[in-house]
């Protein structure tokens, strides 16, 4: 249980240079999720906390220990592989047990805290199986086994659930978030999927282009993102972003979204947005999430803030629990999320009403918040 | 298959007629082929234990009317073999086994070693490398020969400084370690391809896992790579095991008189150019020298398509 701290951190390979500059800090006991799209750093990134590649400066400390120039199995942690990778000619039991061999732990101890860490993880009778004969939940299992029994500082997890299908996984999540609520860990998870990076975390990194694009809790992440790319990765629909523009009528600020065939929407300034710098004309981006966008049936009773609009159905997508309905605006696609019962045809005009509590203005120039 | 094929309604399908033909045709052509391969087998055994006249006088298909293990005996302790004082081929089958041995297991290890450095210790200009390694496959014997007797030649000189010194030449100077040494540096480029291809394909987390649970160089190759590189040492040790034993041409340039190999041997004894010629002494010895690589195939052939279709697949 430890503190991570991660100070200017850069990996060049030759003239690339993958991570640029990364600073983050994980407090004891914290779940820090690093996500990002293919190709964002996010596994080398994890991969230079484990030591298994280099750094070409910066600082990683783990508990306060500088642990730059430190071979891995001296960094006090633990990693669980996307692939699992555990040694498939070696049992279950020896294949926990493996990292404690070569510590030089005496049998009997081993055996010891190989039974305690099994019956933890409910795979005691497991233990004389090959990797081979395991499902893949199974083998999920055992690779958390090899990674709890070290007992390490931090814990390390590569995209750990990519490999299950989709209801093993959400079971292993739930696995993995009461294993940190239990054992109290740190832990440093590596995933695409920004479910799970919600879920799970404390502390949320998002990363693109080997840069830290914001840090921040997961409601801070999902609500207050600082820029349009972190607006759009994160969440499932993604972000609403209609582009629009700063209108002064009597005084007061508002933002115009022109649309084709309906006049357009004129919405006053949310509540989150600053925009008294702007100049009349002043182009924005517009950033509302599916959820806030209904309705005035069920749009959410307490928003202090709302506009309703006319448009029309151009796609039903029923999910079961609720129902995606797309119109346009701005040229673009507009997802509402309405309620499942809704009864709306394609083709169809109705009234969408938008919950500017939730709304956000971001600056198409710079892509950060306004 | 056709997808008719597929969509097996009834519990049980009756053979069609087409099927049969079919059958027939491939039963047929792989029983030919079958043939086609054992018949020079057979010749050679049945040959083998007649006696001289049956062999001279007789069909080469005909059964042995005096069934002899003779020739065997004869082949084995007491031919005399160019002109060499030592009767027969047990010493040189000897020879050989001296030789392939050490020649195939060290060759071996250094191709996996090789191989592990290649794929998961990689260091600038490793593809350069195993680039030169692989030349190694592509260099005739013939060219490398005088070289390699000049170096050998050096090694013999300081076999000998070393004796002088200490009293042990260390094996430096001895035909067999030599063969051995020119055995292992030919196999290196083949062991190496080998191994670096099936490395290449196994996965790297594994490694990592185990750099992580804290085991070195050595532990990881031992007890990580090793265990899972059965089909692929199967595959070398055939190939390795194979061409040593077969090898004639270093074998008869490094090596003279009673320290020649197998097959060197079995080249005296059926050039011999005086008396009569014993075909059936001559053909037991040919299959007495065939014997371990046959013994070799049949054993890990299982291993050796998988193996080879393994490096072929991801290589």
């Amino acid at each position: 249980m430890a503190t991570l701290e991660i100070k200017g951190l850069r990996k060049r390979f030759g003239a690339l240079e993958i991570l640029k500059g990364i600073d983050i800090t994980l407090e004891k006991g914290g779940f820090l999720v690093l996500v990002g799209p293919s190709g964002c750093g996010k596994s080398t990134l994890l991969n230079t906390i484990a030591g298994l590649e280099s750094i070409s400066s910066g600082e990683i400390r783990i508990g306060g220990r500088v642990v730059n120039d430190l071979h891995p199995s001296r960094r006090d942690i633990a990693m669980v592989f996307q692939s699992y990778a555990l040694y498939p000619n070696m049992s279950v039991g020896e294949n926990i047990a493996f990292g404690m061999e070569m510590r030089g732990v005496a049998k009997p101890e081993r055996d010891k805290a190989v039974a305690a860490v099994a019956k933890t993880l409910q795979i005691e009778h497991l233990l004389q199986r090959r990797p081979g004969q395991l499902s893949g939940g199974q083998r999920q299992r055992v690779a958390m086994g090899r990674a709890l029994v070290r007992q390490p500082s931090v814990f390390l997890f590569d995209e750990p659930l990519s490999n299950l299908d989709a209801k093993l996984r959400v079971d292993m999540r739930v696995e993995i978030k009461r294993l940190h609520q239990t054992t109290g860990t740190t832990i440093v998870y590596v995933t695409h999927d920004q479910i799970e990076a919600m879920t799970l975390a404390t502390k949320i990194a998002v990363l693109k282009d080997g840069e830290v694009q914001q840090v921040g809790s997961p409601s801070e992440i999902y609500n207050m993102p600082t820029n349009l790319f972190v607006a759009d990765f994160m969440g499932s629909p993604a972000m609403n972003l209609l582009e629009g523009k700063v209108a002064r009528a009597d005084g007061a600020p508002g933002i115009v979204i022109e649309r084709q065939d309906h006049p357009p929407i004129v919405a006053p300034v949310p509540a989150s947005a600053d925009v008294s710098k702007l100049a009349d004309g002043a182009k924005v981006i517009f950033g509302i999430r599916p959820e806030a966008v209904n309705d005035m049936e069920s749009i959410d009773r307490n928003a202090k803030l709302i506009v309703k609009f006319e448009a029309k159905v151009e796609l039903v997508e029923p999910a079961g629990s609720d129902t995606f309905v797309v119109t346009r605006a701005a040229g673009t696609e507009l997802t509402a999320r309405m309620r499942a019962d809704a009864d709306l045809k394609v083709g169809q005009n109705h009234t969408f009403a938008f919950n500017l509590d939730k709304a956000l203005l971001f600056d198409p120039a710079t892509t950060r918040r306004i | 298959m056709s997808a008719a094929d597929l969509v097996v309604s009834g519990p049980s399908r009756e053979p069609t007629r087409h099927s049969l033909t079919t059958r027939i045709v491939i039963y047929g052509l792989l029983i030919v082929f079958a043939l086609v391969y054992i018949v020079p087998l057979v010749v050679m055994v049945n040959t083998s234990l007649k006696p001289l006249d049956e062999v001279t006088g007789g069909n080469m298909f005909a059964l042995p009317q005096h069934l002899t293990f003779q020739p065997w005996v004869r082949a084995w302790g007491e031919a005399r073999i160019g002109v060499s004082e030592t009767a027969g081929i047990a010493g040189y089958f000897a020879n050989s086994i001296r030789m392939v041995v050490p020649a195939v297991l060290i060759s071996t290890v250094l191709g996996a070693l090789n191989g592990y450095v290649l794929t998961k210790w990689r260091f600038p200009g490793h593809a350069l490398v195993f680039g030169l390694m692989l030349f190694a496959c592509f260099i005739p014997f013939q060219s490398v020969i005088i070289p390699m007797a000049v170096i050998l030649g050096m090694l013999g000189h300081i076999g000998n400084e070393l004796r002088d010194a200490t009293g042990w030449s260390l094996g430096f100077g001895n035909p067999t370690v030599n063969l051995v040494i020119v055995h292992v540096i030919y196999g290196l480029g083949f062991t190496t391809l080998f191994f670096r291809n099936y490395y290449e394909a196994f996965p790297t987390e594994l490694v990592r896992a185990a750099m992580m649970d804290g085991a070195g160089f050595f532990q990881i190759f031992r007890r990580i790579l090793l265990p899972n590189s059965t089909p692929i040492i199967i595959v070398t040790v055939i190939y390795q095991f194979t061409n040593i034993w077969n090898d004639f041409l270093f074998g008869s340039t490094f090596a003279a008189g009673d320290s020649s190999p197998m097959t060197v041997a079995l080249n005296n004894l059926v050039n011999t150019s005086t008396g009569v010629t014993e075909y059936n002494v001559n053909i037991a010895a040919a299959i007495i020298a065939a014997g371990p690589t046959l013994f070799v195939y049949i054993v890990g052939g299982r291993y050796f398509v998988r193996g080879l279709m393994a490096g072929a697949v991801k290589g």
